[in-house]
C-alpha cells in the first residue's frame, strides 16, 4: 500500500472524530463541567472571592429549606411561570389557527408577529418598564381614561407579576404560534375534509382535529416554556431600575426569581456555595415542573 | 390553502392587524421616549407623535457610558461567534449526515441530549473557571463558550442531509479528494444559503445574550451593549429619554438583520419545528 493510501485511509477513519470534537470539547468545559462542579460547590462552604472554607455537607440545603427569601423566590418564580406560559401558549395557538387560514401576503403575516422575539430581553424589559411607569407609564394612563385609579405595578405582588409576565407574553407568544402553524400545515387535509363534510364547527374541527394532531408539538414548547419560564432573569431583573444593583426584585422582593436570587447570593454576597445550592434545587424544581406539565398537557390535549 | 380551511373575513385580518400592532407598538413607544425630553413624559394622556430631542437625547447615551466601545465590543462578540458557529456547526453536521465512522450516530443523540442540560445554573464555577484563566473582564470569556452549540450542529446536519447529495461527496472521494477538501469544495458551498441563515441566528443570539455577560464583564469597563444598558438603567433618577435611546439604538442591528432575512428566519423556525 502506498503512503497516499495510507494517509488516505487515516483520513477517513479519523478526520471526522477531529472535526466533531469542537463541540463535545466546549461543552464538556463550558457547559457539563460546572453544571456537576455546582453540585460539589454546593457541598461547601464556599466564597466566591476567598474560595473553599470547608466541606460542610448538606448544610446550605438544610439553611435553604428555612430561608423565607428562598421560599419567597420559589413562589415568584412559580407565579410568573404560570401567568406568562399559560396565556402565552393558549394565545399562540388562537393565533396559529388564524395564520393557518388562507392568507394574503403571508410571509409578511408570520414576519410580523416574530419580531418581538428578536428584539433583545434587555431592551424589551426597559420599554415595559416605562410603560407601566406609576406616574408617566402608558398602561396606568389607558387605565385612567376608563376610570381606574393609576397602579403602582412595582410595589404589589400581583401587579408586577402581571407586568412582567406581559413581557414575556409578548415576547414569546409568536414564536410559539410559528411552531405550532408548522405543525398544522402538516395534519392531513383529509381529515379536515371529512369532518366538513359531516357539518363540523370550525371551532369544533380545531379542538377535535388540529389540537389533537399536533399533539406532540404542544407537548414540546410546553417543556421548552417551562424550562425558559422557570429561569426568569432579566425581566423582573430590569424591571427594578435599581434591580442591576440590588438584585433583590422590588423593597420587600416582590418579584424576586430563584434565578436572581441565585445572582444575589452568589455574585452580590459572594456566598458561592449557599447559591449552588440554589441553583441544584432550582434544577430539580424545573424538573419536577416539566414532568407535571408534561403529564397534564398531554392530557389535555389528548382531550377533546 | 385548500378551501374547506380558509375562509379567510375581513375579521382575521382585523384580528391579526391587532397582533402586529401589539407586536411593533412597544419597538416604536422606545424610539418615541426615545425623541422626547424628559418633561414631556409627564404628560397626563402621552402623545404619539415624535418629539425633537433625539440627537440630543442620543449623545447623552454615548456621554454616560462608552457605547461606541459597547457596540464594538458586541460586534466582535457576536461576528466571531457566529462566523465559529459556522465553520464548526458546518464541519460537524456535514460529518454526522455525510461521513461513516464508528459510535457517529450515538454521538449525534448525545449533541441533541445537550441541548436540554440548563447550562445557566453552572454559573457558579463557571464563574471561578474564568477567573482562573484570567478572563474576567475580557471578551473571550463571552466568546469561547458560545462558539460552537448543539442547535448549530444540529441545523447544519439536517442542510447537509437536505442539500448535499451522497453521490457527489463519493465522486470526490474516488477522485482522491481528503475529507476536509471534499467539505470545502462540495458540502460546503452546497448548503451556504442555510450557513448563511444561521449565522445570522447565532449572531442575533449573542448580541442579544445577557445573563452571562452581566456576570463575567466588567460593566464600568467595556461591557456588551446589553451589559451598557443595564448600567444607563441603574442611575438613582430614572432617565426613561436616556435608557430608551439608548435601547433603540441596541436593536437597531438586530432589527436590520431581521428585516432583510425575515423570510429565511421565520422559514427556518416553522422547519426546524417538530411536526405534529
Amino acid at each position: 500500500m502506498s503512503w497516499r493510501d495510507k494517509l488516505g485511509r487515516l483520513d477517513t477513519k479519523y478526520t471526522p472524530y477531529v472535526i466533531i470534537a469542537p463541540f463535545f470539547v466546549v461543552f464538556g468545559v463550558f457547559g457539563l463541567y460546572p453544571l456537576l462542579h455546582t453540585a460539589w460547590v454546593s457541598l461547601h462552604d464556599w466564597q466566591l472571592i476567598d474560595g473553599d472554607q470547608g466541606f460542610v455537607g448538606l448544610a446550605n440545603y438544610t439553611a435553604l429549606l428555612a430561608d423565607p427569601n428562598f421560599w419567597n423566590a420559589l413562589g415568584n418564580t412559580i407565579s410568573l411561570f404560570l401567568l406568562s406560559t399559560v396565556p402565552q401558549l393558549f394565545a399562540a395557538l388562537g393565533l396559529a389557527a388564524l395564520l393557518d387560514r388562507g392568507l394574503r401576503g403571508r410571509a409578511f403575516w408570520r414576519a410580523g408577529v416574530l419580531l418581538p422575539n428578536v428584539i433583545s430581553v434587555a431592551a424589551v424589559a426597559l420599554v415595559f418598564a416605562q410603560l407601566f411607569g406609576r406616574d408617566f407609564g402608558i398602561v396606568n394612563a389607558l387605565l385612567g381614561v376608563v376610570g381606574i385609579d393609576p397602579v403602582d405595578w412595582r410595589a404589589q405582588t400581583w401587579a408586577s407579576h402581571l407586568a412582567i409576565s406581559s413581557m414575556v407574553v409578548w415576547r414569546w407568544t409568536g414564536y410559539n404560534a410559528l411552531i405550532y402553524l408548522a405543525a398544522m400545515q402538516s395534519v392531513p387535509k383529509d381529515l379536515y375534509e371529512s369532518a366538513m363534510l359531516d357539518g363540523a364547527s370550525r371551532r369544533r374541527v380545531f379542538w377535535s382535529i388540529t389540537v389533537p394532531s399536533i399533539r406532540p408539538t404542544i407537548l414540546f414548547t410546553v417543556i421548552v416554556s417551562t424550562i425558559g419560564g422557570m429561569q426568569l432573569f432579566v425581566e423582573p431583573q430590569l424591571f427594578d431600575p435599581g434591580g442591576t444593583a440590588t438584585g433583590t426584585g422590588g423593597d420587600d422582593r416582590q418579584f424576586q426569581t430563584l434565578v436572581m436570587y441565585l445572582y444575589e447570593k452568589g455574585f452580590r454576597l459572594f456566598d458561592a456555595g449557599y447559591s449552588s445550592a440554589v441553583a441544584w434545587v432550582l434544577f430539580m424544581v424545573v424538573l419536577v415542573v416539566a414532568v407535571v406539565n408534561f403529564t397534564v398537557a398531554r392530557r389535555i390535549a389528548s382531550k377533546g | 390553502m385548500f378551501a374547506t380551511r380558509s375562509k379567510t373575513g375581513p375579521l382575521t385580518y382585523a384580528l391579526l392587524v391587532v397582533v402586529l400592532l401589539a407586536s411593533v407598538f412597544p419597538l416604536y413607544y422606545s424610539f418615541l421616549i426615545a425623541s422626547k425630553d424628559n418633561s414631556a413624559l409627564g404628560d397626563a394622556v402621552p402623545s404619539l407623535v415624535p418629539g425633537g430631542n433625539l440627537f440630543e437625547n442620543l449623545t447623552r447615551v454615548f456621554d454616560t457610558v462608552d457605547f461606541w466601545l459597547a457596540m464594538q465590543n458586541s460586534l466582535v462578540v457576536a461576528g466571531t461567534v457566529a462566523i465559529s458557529n459556522v465553520v464548526l456547526g458546518t464541519l460537524a453536521g456535514f460529518a454526522f449526515a455525510r461521513l461513516r465512522f464508528r459510535g457517529g450516530n450515538a454521538l449525534f443523540l448525545v449533541v441533541v441530549g445537550t441541548s436540554m442540560v440548563p447550562t445557566q445554573l453552572g454559573v457558579i464555577p463557571l464563574y471561578m473557571l474564568m477567573s482562573d484563566l484570567d478572563w474576567y473582564g475580557t471578551l473571550q470569556a463571552v466568546i469561547v463558550p458560545a462558539l460552537i452549540g448543539a442547535f448549530s450542529v444540529f441545523w447544519m446536519r439536517q442542510a447537509c442531509e437536505e442539500s448535499v447529495p451522497h453521490e457527489l461527496i463519493e465522486a470526490a472521494r474516488m477522485d482522491g479528494c481528503s475529507v476536509l477538501r471534499t467539505f470545502w469544495h462540495v458540502a460546503f458551498p452546497a448548503v451556504r444559503p442555510q450557513a448563511a441563515v444561521m449565522g445570522m441566528f447565532t449572531f442575533m443570539t449573542a448580541w442579544n445574550d445577557f445573563f452571562w455577560p452581566l456576570i463575567v464583564l466588567d460593566p464600568n469597563d467595556s461591557p456588551t451593549v446589553q451589559v451598557a444598558l443595564s448600567t444607563l438603567a441603574s442611575g438613582y433618577y430614572t432617565d426613561y429619554s436616556l435608557m430608551l435611546s439608548g435601547a433603540s439604538l441596541a436593536v437597531l442591528p438586530v432589527v436590520g438583520i431581521f428585516l432583510l432575512l425575515a423570510r429565511q428566519i421565520v422559514g427556518g423556525i416553522m422547519q426546524g419545528a417538530v411536526k405534529g
